[in-house]
C-alpha cells in the first residue's frame, strides 16, 4: 500500500517535471509570436511620432484615391489566390489520383521528382520561369495575368499535390468498386464516391495553396513587370519606407482574409463530419 | 466426331472469356500508359524551367535566352575568388546555410522539449498551446515578419543576426512541434515509466527510452526547418541585419540583383551545382532506403 502511494506520487512529480519541458517553448511563443501580433494592432491604431491612439493610418489607406488602390490590391490578391488555387487543383488532382494509385504507380520515387524543384530556390526558379516565358513569346510585361499565374502555379503544384497524394493513398478501393459492379459509370463512380472521399485533401490543398498566394509578392513582382500589386507587396512598400503604422493596417487586412479562409476551411470540413 | 464437338464447347467458352479477360487487360494497359505519360509531361513541364537555366550556365550570355556558344565561363568564374560576384555569391550561400543550420537546430531543441511538455499537460493548456503553435503555420509569413520587425522597433533594438535567427525560428518550431506529437501519441509511455522504475534517472529515461522512440519524428522536424529556412525570403528579407556590413542570403541576394536588372551569370552555376547535389542526395537516398526495405 505504502509502495504504491508513494511510486504513484513519484509518478505524479516526474509528470509535473515532464510538464515543464514546454516553458521555454511557451516564452517563446508568447514573446515572439503573440505579442508581436498584439503590436500589429497597437501600431495601426497608434500615431508614429506620438504613440497615441489614432484613426490616422487607417484613414491613408481607406480614404480618397487610396481607398481606390486599397480595394484595388485586396481584389488582385484574391484574384491570383482563387485562380492559383483553383487551376492548381485542376491539376493536381489527376496527378496525385494517378500517383496513389497502385495499379498505374508502384513508386515513390515519381513523388519525390514533383517535390524535388521546391529545394531549388524559388527566387531563382521564377527568374529561371520568366526567361522562359519571354522564349516561348509570353512577355510578363503584355501578359501579367497570365504569367503571374503560371509563375504562381509552377510554385505552389507540389503544396498542392502532397495532401491530395496523401488522401488518395487512404481511398476506400472496395467503395469505387463496388460502385461500379453496382452499374454507375466512370464519371458517376468519380463525382459520387472518388470526389466526395477526397474532400479533406481538396481542403487542405487549397489552403496550402490559397494563403500563401496572397502574399506571394515576389512572383507577381517578377512575373507582372510590378503590375499586380498584392497585399504582402503593400505591406513590404510600407516596411521599405519605414511606415511601419500604415504597414500594420494592411498586415490587419491580410488577418482578417486569412480569418475569413480559416472559417471557410473549418466550415467545409466540418460539413464533411457531418456527412459522414 | 460427337466427342469432339463436346470438348470444344467448353474450350470455346474459355476462349472467349480469355479473350475479353485479353481486351480488359489490353485497355488497362492503354490506360496506365495514357496515366503515366500524363504524370511523366507533367514532371518535363515542371523542370523545364531549370532545366533552361541549367542549359544556359554553359554559355556566358549576359541573358538567358541568349546562345553565344558552349563554354565554361560561368563555372570558372564561380570558382575565381577575385571574382565580385563569385564573392558576393559564395557569402551569401554561406548566411543561407549557417542561418538554416542554426535556426533548425535551435527550433528543434526548443521544438522537441515543447513537444514532450505538451504531451503531459492537461487537456485546457494543451489546447492553448496546440493553437498558439498554429498560427504561424496559418498566419501568412509577410504578417509575421512585419510583427517581428514592429517588435524590435518597439524594443529600440536594430534588426540583427539575432532577430533573423528568431525570425526563421518563428518559420519553423511549428513543424518541428507537429512532426514530433505524433510520434508521442505513438509512444508506449509505461516504457519509460518501466525505466523509471528499474532506476534509471530522469534525464537517463528521457535520453535513452523517449527520444530514441521520437527520433523520426524530430529527425523530419529538422529536415522541414532546413528546407524552410534555406528557401526563405520574406522574413529573411523583413529581419535581415540592418546595420553594418550588407547582409544577403541566396534569396535576398537574387531578389536585389533581379531588381536592378539582371542576375549574375554565376547564379546559373551555382543553381546547376545546387541541382546536381540534390539529386545525387536524392538518388543516395533512395537506394539506402531500398535496402533498408529489402533487409526487414
Amino acid at each position: 500500500m505504502e509502495a504504491t502511494k508513494t511510486l504513484s506520487r513519484n509518478k505524479g512529480k516526474v509528470r509535473e517535471t515532464r510538464k515543464w519541458l514546454c516553458m521555454p517553448y511557451g516564452i517563446f511563443l508568447i514573446l515572439f509570436i503573440i505579442l508581436p501580433i498584439l503590436l500589429i494592432f497597437y501600431y495601426a491604431f497608434s500615431d508614429p511620432t506620438t504613440g497615441l491612439i489614432t484613426l490616422k493610418n487607417f484613414k491613408s489607406v481607406f480614404e480618397g484615391d487610396s481607398s481606390v488602390t486599397t480595394f484595388k490590391v485586396i481584389g488582385q490578391s484574391l484574384g491570383v489566390a482563387a485562380l492559383t488555387t483553383v487551376i492548381c487543383i485542376l491539376i493536381a488532382y489527376p496527378i496525385a489520383y494517378i500517383l496513389a494509385n497502385s495499379k498505374w504507380n508502384k513508386n515513390v520515387v515519381l513523388v519525390y521528382l514533383f517535390l524535388l524543384p521546391m529545394w531549388i530556390n524559388f527566387v531563382i526558379r521564377t527568374v529561371a520561369t520568366k526567361q522562359l516565358l519571354i522564349f516561348f513569346g509570353l512577355d510578363p510585361a503584355m501578359h501579367p495575368w497570365v504569367c503571374s499565374i503560371i509563375g504562381m502555379v509552377y510554385n505552389y503544384l507540389p503544396f498542392a499535390i502532397l495532401p491530395l497524394y496523401n488522401t488518395m493513398l487512404k481511398l476506400d478501393k472496395s467503395q469505387i468498386e463496388a460502385a461500379a459492379d453496382l452499374g454507375a459509370s466512370p464519371v458517376q463512380v468519380f463525382i459520387k464516391t472518388i470526389v466526395p472521399m477526397t474532400v479533406p485533401g481538396i481542403v487542405s490543398a487549397a489552403t496550402m495553396t490559397f494563403m500563401p498566394t496572397m502574399s506571394s509578392y515576389v512572383i507577381t513582382d517578377a512575373l507582372s513587370g510590378r503590375t499586380i500589386k498584392l497585399i504582402g507587396g503593400q505591406i513590404e512598400h510600407q516596411f521599405l519606407h519605414s511606415q511601419l503604422n500604415v504597414g500594420s493596417v494592411y498586415a490587419i487586412i491580410m488577418l482578417a482574409l486569412i480569418g475569413l479562409s480559416v472559417v471557410f476551411e473549418n466550415f467545409f470540413s466540418e460539413k464533411k463530419k457531418g456527412a459522414r | 466426331m460427337e466427342k469432339e464437338l463436346v470438348m470444344n464447347a467448353p474450350n470455346m467458352e474459355m476462349e472467349e472469356t480469355n479473350r475479353s479477360l485479353q481486351r480488359k487487360e489490353k485497355r488497362e494497359k492503354a490506360k496506365k500508359a495514357v496515366a503515366l505519360t500524363f504524370v511523366w509531361i507533367m514532371l518535363l513541364v515542371m523542370y523545364l524551367p531549370i532545366m533552361y537555366l541549367i542549359l544556359y550556365s554553359f554559355t556566358d550570355a549576359n541573358v538567358i535566352g541568349k546562345w553565344q556558344g558552349f563554354n565554361l565561363d560561368c563555372y570558372s568564374t564561380l570558382f575565381n575568388p577575385k571574382n565580385a560576384y563569385a564573392q558576393q555569391i559564395w557569402e551569401a550561400a554561406w548566411n543561407t546555410l549557417w542561418v538554416a543550420i542554426v535556426a533548425s537546430t535551435l527550433s528543434t531543441v526548443l521544438g522537441t522539449a515543447g513537444a514532450i511538455g505538451m504531451h503531459f499537460l492537461g487537456k485546457k493548456f494543451k489546447a492553448v498551446f496546440n493553437f498558439a503553435n498554429e498560427i504561424p503555420i496559418v498566419n501568412a509569413e509577410i504578417v509575421m515578419a512585419l510583427s517581428l520587425v514592429i517588435l524590435f522597433a518597439w524594443l529600440k533594438l536594430p534588426t540583427s543576426a539575432f532577430s533573423l535567427i528568431i525570425g526563421h525560428m518563428v518559420l519553423t518550431i511549428p513543424f518541428v512541434v507537429i512532426n514530433v506529437q505524433p510520434k508521442l501519441e505513438q509512444m508506449d509511455p509505461s516504457l519509460y515509466e518501466a525505466a523509471m522504475d528499474l532506476g534509471a534517472s530522469r534525464s537517463g529515461a528521457l535520453f535513452k527510452v523517449m527520444i530514441p522512440d521520437l527520433l523520426p519524428g524530430i529527425f523530419s522536424g529538422f529536415m522541414i526547418s532546413m528546407t524552410l529556412s534555406l528557401d526563405d525570403f520574406v522574413i529573411t528579407e523583413f529581419t535581415k541585419p540592418s546595420e553594418g556590413t550588407d547582409f544577403q542570403t541566396i534569396s535576398t541576394y537574387v531578389q536585389g540583383t533581379l531588381a536592378k536588372g539582371a542576375i549574375p551569370i554565376q547564379i546559373r552555376s551555382f543553381t546547376t551545382i545546387i541541382f546536381v547535389l540534390i539529386v545525387a542526395v536524392m538518388v543516395g537516398y533512395t537506394i539506402v532506403n531500398n535496402r533498408k526495405a529489402k533487409k526487414i
